[in-house]
């Protein structure tokens, strides 16, 4: 078998041969090439509609790949390192899910940290597995979650023998990465998987002086989020295998889940994408680079601001720190993050991608230039002078360790009853209550509610946080397992 | 020869000069500059394609974004320009004996390069030894600014393109800033009339009036400009734009101009309806 260079791009390649046999379809999609929807082709371009097709012979098919898909595999795989690529287009929850349904089946115990994204635990709630969380150390100046302390997935693993896999965010939202190696090394010594959700950290794979990214540390499986750092379409992820596990295994549970009708205008989203970072990641995460650093450089020189970096590096839950996330520390002009991020947004025409109750993040990529830095800069700028405040009495965001009192997937499946959260101290959790930004759990199913917890809610919603995943919206009522507990 | 400019001030409306020859075509580092020579027009400059002068009418833009704040302000000893690598605002700065220092702020060096060598009738100021340039975004110059200038002028290009930063909320908040308690700041303003230009106008205005106290817009007619109908903003922190003119005072100081006088200030800000409008729309 010849190797593919990695300037060759299969599925666009496949899909451009198609466009020149100009066939006739007599298959789906229905608006066949966008005719039968003009509203749609003229929104989104007749180029889009005339590659939104089928899986066929010469474009190979998602499920069972043997042609265009397989090679541009295979050169992904190639280009990440890993064993085996496969091609995600239902999100990188997708491929979260497939890393834990092929480590876990129903009673399996899993090792986590708990600032995991909420699709770790919507993959429990699937497959029945027993979450066994690690603090992630926090933070106190900053209000942020860290990475897990070596010693305490050590005691974990110690405490839970059984456990079957160890899942470890590369980085973190913030940019924080554990010990990726040595927990490798520590987690195969004990016959256990080490999964990595890399959703934040494609980039650790093409530029230079990176974190280590999860293949190269000898991770068995990773969640690749492309669309993210790496320029392709939304929804569009890699799953990346390593040698302990058997990737037509890993096929068939991912194709428990997945569409048979695999997009290909995302499939070639990825393909591109992987090309154009193999040839120019190291120019193109350098350029990056250069924006966020004078970025930070500026944002601190405001005042009141802490726009963080490697110096958070401390050996352990930190790691180390991707240096690529403009991460901003809000506390000191008396704004909660969230406040800044709105205040962005509403008066300044800026977008960016979360505020927390302490910091923000603004996610900064190759489609960026110094221009928009500038604005960036002088709106937070502006921001300090016309509403900085007292910072006294304001609540930093803290970690509440959760009682898990039984799997997610009992918690979220038994019988329930809805009961006024404050009235819901002692009840047993059925259902998710997520802060956004940033998505990570403040309660899980089958979590027990505490005094604590019904607090920390409170204030975020007060401070403006997004609270989501209860069925009442407005987070006044939480539904609880009937019975008590 | 049968050689035209053509600028398209809609998509269905064209602007057309004839050209007698190109006498400069570049690209820099953030827009493609061109200098042609016609024979109604004289000299003018286009960047990325977008009519910015020509010799025949710039004394208009440049006399109203210059004359108006000079006219009101008592006392104007420190200026800051940005955008403007013509040159036209600082040559009209440079007639007051009074201001003792021009900051000028351009982020293309090779406009300015490309002005001297082809357009010295604007670009004619610029060796004062009063004119101090910075070549350098002018959202990061003004962000270290503070309580500086008497008078700031954006003199600036549209808001798509380089200019982009110069419309925003985060630049007017930093010229405030920047800005002595008694400062004035005048902008380029965009256009009324065109809905598309009439929307960065809006936007603009918004801006502007969420951060200063006094937020006035004066016209001028600009025959090169798209409909010709062209506005000027005029934000202070003190002084009203027109109980605060001082005619006398300003006559007094004997300067020719071919636009600006000091009846023209006061009508200048007598806005038609439609405009009148747009603006308490978003104020």
């Amino acid at each position: 078998m010849t190797r593919l260079s990695q300037e060759k791009a299969p599925i666009l390649e496949a899909l451009e041969e198609f466009k020149r046999m100009r066939l006739v379809p007599f298959d789906v999609p229905g608006h066949k090439r966008g005719r039968g929807n003009r509203e749609l082709t003229d929104f989104l371009g007749e180029k889009c509609l005339t590659v939104d097709v089928n899986s066929m012979k010469q474009l190979d098919n998602l499920c069972h790949p043997v042609g265009a898909i397989k090679a541009a595999e295979e050169l992904a795989a190639e280009a990440f390192g890993a064993n085996h690529a496969f091609f995600i287009v239902n999100g990188t929850t997708a491929a979260v899910q497939a890393m834990i349904l092929t480590a876990c089946k129903r009673g399996d115990k899993i090792i986590l940290p708990r600032n995991v994204h909420r699709s770790v635990i919507n993959a429990l709630i699937i497959c029945g597995a027993i979450p066994v969380y690690i603090n992630p150390q926090l933070k106190d100046e900053l209000g942020i979650s860290l990475g897990m302390r070596l010693a305490d997935v050590q005691e974990a693993i110690m405490a839970n023998p059984d456990a079957k896999a160890v899942l470890v965010n590369n980085p973190t939202y913030y940019g924080i990465c554990s010990n990726l190696k040595a927990i490798c090394e520590l987690a195969h010594s004990h016959n256990m998987l080490v999964l990595v959700d890399e959703a934040h950290g494609t980039h650790f794979y093409f530029g230079e002086d990176m974190p280590i990214a999860g293949m190269a540390a000898g991770a068995d499986m990773a969640s690749v989020s492309m669309h993210k750092s790496g320029g392709s379409l939304t929804q569009s992820s890699f799953l990346l295998c390593g040698a302990r596990v058997n990737s037509q295994y890993v096929r068939q549970i991912v194709n428990l889940t997945q569409t048979t009708s695999g997009s290909y205008l995302l499939l070639s989203s990825l393909d591109i994408s992987r090309r154009n970072l193999s040839l120019h990641g190291k120019e193109i995460f350098k350029y990056v680079t250069g924006l966020v650093e004078y970025a930070r450089q500026e944002i601190n020189q405001i005042g009141d601001y802490y726009a963080y970096s490697r110096e958070i590096i401390n050996g352990d839950s930190v790691y180390d720190f991707d240096f690529t996330k403009l991460s901003v520390n809000t506390l000191e002009t008396g704004l909660a993050g969230i406040e800044v991020y709105d205040v962005l947004r509403d008066e300044y025409d800026i977008q960016i991608e979360f505020g927390d109750l302490g910091n923000i993040l603004a996610y900064v990529s190759v489609g960026d230039n110094y221009k928009n830095i500038e604005r960036l800069i002088g709106a937070l700028s502006e921001i300090r002078r016309l509403y900085k405040r007292d910072k006294s009495g304001m609540l930093r965001h803290e970690y509440i360790p959760p009682k898990v009192m039984m799997t997610p997937q009992e918690g979220f499946y038994g019988e329930k009853e809805q009961v006024a959260i404050d009235e819901s101290a002692g009840r047993i959790c059925s259902e998710f209550v997520m802060c956004y930004p940033p998505g990570i759990p403040i309660l899980a199913p089958g979590e027990e509610i505490t005094a604590d917890i019904i607090e920390y809610i409170k204030y975020a919603k007060e401070k403006g946080s997004f609270l989501t995943g209860p069925e009442d919206m407005e987070v006044r009522k939480l539904n609880v397992l009937k019975g008590g507990c | 020869m049968d050689l035209w400019y053509n600028e398209a001030h809609t998509q269905s409306v064209k602007f057309a000069i004839k050209v007698d020859k190109q006498l400069y075509s570049g690209e820099s580092e953030f827009q493609r500059i061109d200098v042609f020579e016609s024979e109604e027009f004289g000299r003018f400059l286009t960047l990325d394609g977008y009519m910015m002068l020509t010799e025949r009418d710039e004394f208009i833009y440049h006399e109203m974004i210059v004359h108006v704040p000079m006219a009101v302000h008592p006392d104007v000893r420190k200026v800051l320009v940005i955008g403007a690598g013509d040159g036209g605002a600082i040559r009209e700065l440079t007639r007051y004996a009074t201001i003792e220092s021009i900051d000028f702020v351009e982020i293309d060096e090779m406009v300015v390069e490309v002005c001297k060598k082809f357009l010295p009738q604007t670009a004619c100021a610029f060796e004062d030894p009063r004119v101090h340039p910075y070549y350098q975004d002018g959202l990061k110059f003004i962000r270290k600014h503070v309580n500086e200038y008497d008078l700031i002028i954006v003199d600036s290009t549209d808001p798509f393109g380089p200019g982009e930063g110069l419309f925003t909320k985060e630049f007017y908040g930093n010229c405030f800033k920047a800005l002595k308690e008694d400062g004035i700041m005048v902008n380029q303003h965009e256009s009324p009339f065109y809905s598309e230009d009439a929307i960065a106008m809006k936007r603009a205005h918004k801006r502007i009036v969420e951060s200063f106290a006094i937020s006035r817009v004066y016209q001028a007619h600009i025959p090169t400009y798209p409909s010709g109908h062209w506005l000027f903003g005029f934000a202070s922190k003190k002084y009203h734009p027109v109980k605060d003119l001082k005619a006398d005072k300003w006559n007094a100081l004997g300067l020719k101009t071919d636009y600006y006088n000091t009846n023209l200030h006061k009508g200048a800000f007598c806005l038609p309806n439609y405009v009148q409008e747009m603006l308490r729309d978003v104020e």
